[in-house]
């Protein structure tokens, strides 16, 4: 599908001022509050634009399937360095981006916008533009690219994006540990604090996890220190930590996702059961499975010094990122506006009004 | 009128600055007329230096309804002109919000002051095992508030990333003085990615007023090869091969003849004076690590017909290899009275003929060319050297300059890879974005600065000023912005 098919689209909903649902593999229409508007679909818009293993950067048009992506760069023994989750097969690059998702390697090497090169996008007046490029050092302009990343369509529907990629690691080893949670996040902490090659810590309720990147002796060494047992088949857990594939997982009720400060002590609610939490990103993201009320789990996260996301199920009606300062809104809707000033790119799917 | 305003803000300004923090005779103003590159100059109205952020705010507050312009300054060390004053403006210094706030062990990040210095960050957390990693080249001096404003980066970039990658949280304020948190102590906070936003925006979107940057344990270990080519287009191969073969190295540091001439006279590294270009390769990380990937390197460097191949065996020995690149500025500053730091990314495999034009150029121009460079991400700093004193001299340069940049851009590169844009490379501004995306930044700083009163006149030039240069970018075959007469 050629861009400019995209363009007139959003040029007529412009005129029409019809609110526009930017729509990709559908994998994650679960995330954000509730869609509306028509559809407007981008997974034809696909295919590797120019991938160059020695540059470290690959570009693709949005619509391009995630795991297409992960296949040209196994292909040469490189991957995303974020380590983004799918959350499903139909899972495109656009979306991954537009949801700004990284993965178990996050605290380690970067997240999702970190790697965002470049990008080119669709503004809400159907203008197409250019920002950021295909190296890694640009600081030309403001940096559009990486506040696209995370925008979840907001500002723009993206056609291509360019990311930074990183080679394979050649030996890979998971670990694990018994560990009540509370004693996991001061353990995953002083292990964070040294120079092993860790590239992913988890703890559930029993256990922490460490994975272990590197060549065979520096994994051997470091292994050697945390004197855990080897788990057997790392590559699934870790896949199904990202995937949420985990018993952990399978669950009616809401998910919240709360980002905090490493270092938060757990259990952060009182009262609340150890099988309830997930421990992620070393402590620093914690998945946590409640039907407490919203505003209670947004405080609760915010008095630990972060923030908290309702990232599956819930009340998709009402807010479910946590609440912005009363200045930081006024400039996000001042931002919408100057990307989109009719309002019609995935309105309402971040927060009321915007 | 220009008196009678600066008498009333200066009466204005005493209700919120004591006496000493507010300069406004000449000789006091002077020092405040460029930053780091001193052939742009411009006195500012008045140079103010609060210490506390409501100060701060207050300024700006006062600077909003007097409709006067605020340009932001750390430790001036910048290299395109963000922090030069502009006409009628106050400089709002932040050299005196130079404390360490906290330093939180158990979560690897620190709080800091804008007004701190790079390095100060890394010494604080020395004892801890702990280092910020970027290391711009005047880290010594630069203040982390300048170097979130630019984007800094460093000779580590390519492993560790540039400061928008090691910053989790900024405070600022806008304009109108309000107070902003962006991030913090947690990863990826909700809403839109501004704090990315704010790293590079040249003091163009808010004031800095509190940075959380994030510490890095130190390595174990780290390792330097020094690898000796004898034509440049080997050594731009060899950088390519490193990376093809899965190696991420710390620093991949590439210096042609002359500025490796120039290093070894100035820094004694022991660079052989013959070679026409020498690649260096840093590896970090466990003891066990680094060896594996140091015979890796070495091997790399071997089949891509390196003549010598050196791996320091000490910490002393990677230091003095390291002391040449560290020195080239410096060293190259030796063979003529001035130099124009270039600072131009490319693809990798743009590096040969690049590097071919600008020696073509350099002929042309008669202007010598030392080019040191960043191969790992793209980064080239051609110095192009020249005496300011002989006339037509520097606008030669000036030229031969942009031409640089142009070539950059034509070979899918970038005018700016770390110095950023200021009131330097307006004019090439021109030639990598369009209309419709010079207007979108427009669009940008307007929803954080409506009047335009923070640093205004940088970063982004206007379209009036690219249609007048008649150096445009053509996008999608359509010329940009036709509704502006040309001449």
């Amino acid at each position: 599908m050629r861009s400019s098919k995209l363009q007139n689209q959003i040029e007529t909903a412009y005129r029409s001022g019809t609110a526009l649902n930017i729509t990709g593999g559908g994998s994650k229409s679960w995330y954000g509050r509730e869609p509306t508007g028509e559809p407007l679909l981008t997974t034809g818009h696909a295919g590797i634009l120019s991938y160059q293993p020695t540059e470290l950067v690959i570009t693709a048009r949005a619509g391009t399937r995630l795991s297409a992506i992960s296949e040209a760069l196994d292909e040469s023994k490189q991957r995303l360095p974020f380590d983004p989750p799918s959350f499903g097969e139909t899972a495109t690059l656009g979306g991954t981006v537009a949801c700004g998702f990284s993965g178990p390697r996050r605290p380690y090497a970067g997240s999702c916008r970190d790697f965002v090169l470049g990008c080119r996008v669709i503004n809400g007046k159907g203008e197409v533009m250019h920002f950021g490029g295909e190296v890694m050092k640009n600081v030309a302009g403001f940096d559009v690219s990486r506040l696209m990343t995370g925008s979840l369509g907001t500002l723009g529907l993206l056609l291509d994006v360019s990311l930074k990629v990183l080679p394979h690691r050649q030996v890979e080893q998971t670990l694990v540990v018994k560990a009540e949670p509370s004693d996991a996040i001061g353990m995953m902490n002083r292990w964070a604090g040294t120079a092993l090659p860790i590239t992913a810590m988890a703890a559930d309720n029993e256990n922490i996890y460490f994975r272990l990147c590197g060549t065979q002796a520096s994994v051997q060494k470091s292994a050697a220190l945390i004197t855990g047992t080897v788990y057997a088949d790392g590559l699934q857990l870790w896949k199904h930590i990202r995937e949420h594939k985990l018993p952990f997982f399978m669950d009616e009720r809401p998910l919240w996702r709360i980002s905090v400060p490493s270092d938060a002590p757990h259990p952060m609610m009182a009262n609340s059961n150890d099988a309830d939490w997930f421990l992620g990103w070393g402590g620093a993201q914690r998945w946590f499975k409640s039907e407490l009320p919203a505003e209670q789990v947004f405080a609760m996260a915010k008095r630990a010094g972060g923030h908290a996301t309702l990232f599956r199920g819930g009340d998709r009606s009402a807010e479910v990122f946590a609440p912005l300062s009363d200045a930081e809104m006024l400039l996000h809707k001042r931002l919408k506006t100057a990307f989109d000033p009719k309002s019609i790119l995935n309105p309402g799917r971040m927060y009321r009004g915007l | 009128m220009l008196r009678d305003k600066k008498e009333r803000l200066i009466s204005r300004l005493g209700a919120i600055l004591s006496p000493e923090a507010l300069l406004s005779r000449e000789e006091e103003l002077k020092p405040y007329e460029c930053d780091g590159i001193s052939v742009y100059r411009q006195l500012p109205l008045l140079v103010l230096l609060p210490e506390r952020v409501e100060q701060v705010q207050a300024i700006l507050r006062l600077c909003q309804q007097e409709q006067v312009a605020v340009v932001a300054r750390g430790a001036g060390t910048g290299l395109s002109g963000g922090a030069m004053p502009v006409e009628g403006a106050v400089v709002l210094s932040l050299a005196k919000f130079n404390r360490i706030i906290s330093v939180n062990q158990a979560n690897r990040t620190a709080v800091v002051e804008p007004g701190v210095r790079n390095l100060a960050i890394s010494e604080a957390v020395d004892h801890l095992g702990f280092y910020y990693a970027p290391d711009p080249s005047s880290q010594i001096a630069c203040s982390i508030g300048g170097n979130v404003a630019e984007n800094s980066g460093g000779v580590h970039c390519l492993k560790y990333g540039l400061t928008v990658h090691n910053v989790q949280g900024l405070k600022i304020l806008t304009m109108d003085g309000e107070l902003i948190e962006l991030g913090g102590a947690a990863l990826d906070g909700p809403g839109y990615d501004l704090l990315a936003l704010m790293h590079g925006s040249e003091g163009l979107l808010g004031v800095i007023v509190e940075i959380t940057v994030k510490l890095l344990p130190k390595p174990e270990m780290a390792r330097v090869v020094l690898a000796v080519f004898d034509d440049v287009e080997r050594a731009g191969q060899a950088v390519a091969d490193i990376i093809a073969a899965g190696i991420v190295p710390a620093g991949l540091e590439m210096m042609d003849h002359l500025a490796i001439k120039a290093a070894e006279a100035f820094a004694h590294a022991g660079y052989p004076c013959d070679a026409q270009a020498i690649v260096l390769c840093e590896i970090d990380g466990t003891e066990e690590g680094v060896q594996d990937f140091i015979v890796s390197v070495e091997q790399v460097f071997e089949a891509a017909g390196a003549v010598q191949i050196r791996a320091s065996a000490n910490e002393a020995e990677r230091l003095q290899l390291w002391a040449g690149r560290k020195a080239a500025f410096p060293a190259v500053g030796r063979l003529a009275p001035d130099y124009y730091c270039m600072d131009g990314t490319i693809p990798k495999r743009a590096l040969a003929g690049v590097l071919r034009q600008i020696g073509k150029w350099s002929e042309e121009f008669s202007l010598p060319v030392a080019n040191v460079f960043h191969a790992g991400d793209g980064n080239m700093h051609p110095l192009i050297l020249y005496d300011a004193n002989k006339p037509g001299e520097l606008e030669r340069t000036e030229a031969f300059g942009a031409k640089i940049l142009e070539l950059c851009v034509q070979s899918g590169g970038s005018i700016t890879g770390e110095h950023g844009v200021g009131i330097e490379k307006l004019d090439s501004m021109c030639l990598q974005f369009g209309a419709l995306e010079l207007t979108q930044f427009f669009a940008v700083k307007d929803a954080f600065d409506p009047d335009c009163l923070l640093n205004p006149g940088k970063a982004v030039p206007t379209l009036h000023r690219c249609a007048e240069l008649g150096r445009m970018h053509v996008h999608d075959g359509q010329l940009p912005h036709p509704e502006l007469e040309r001449f």
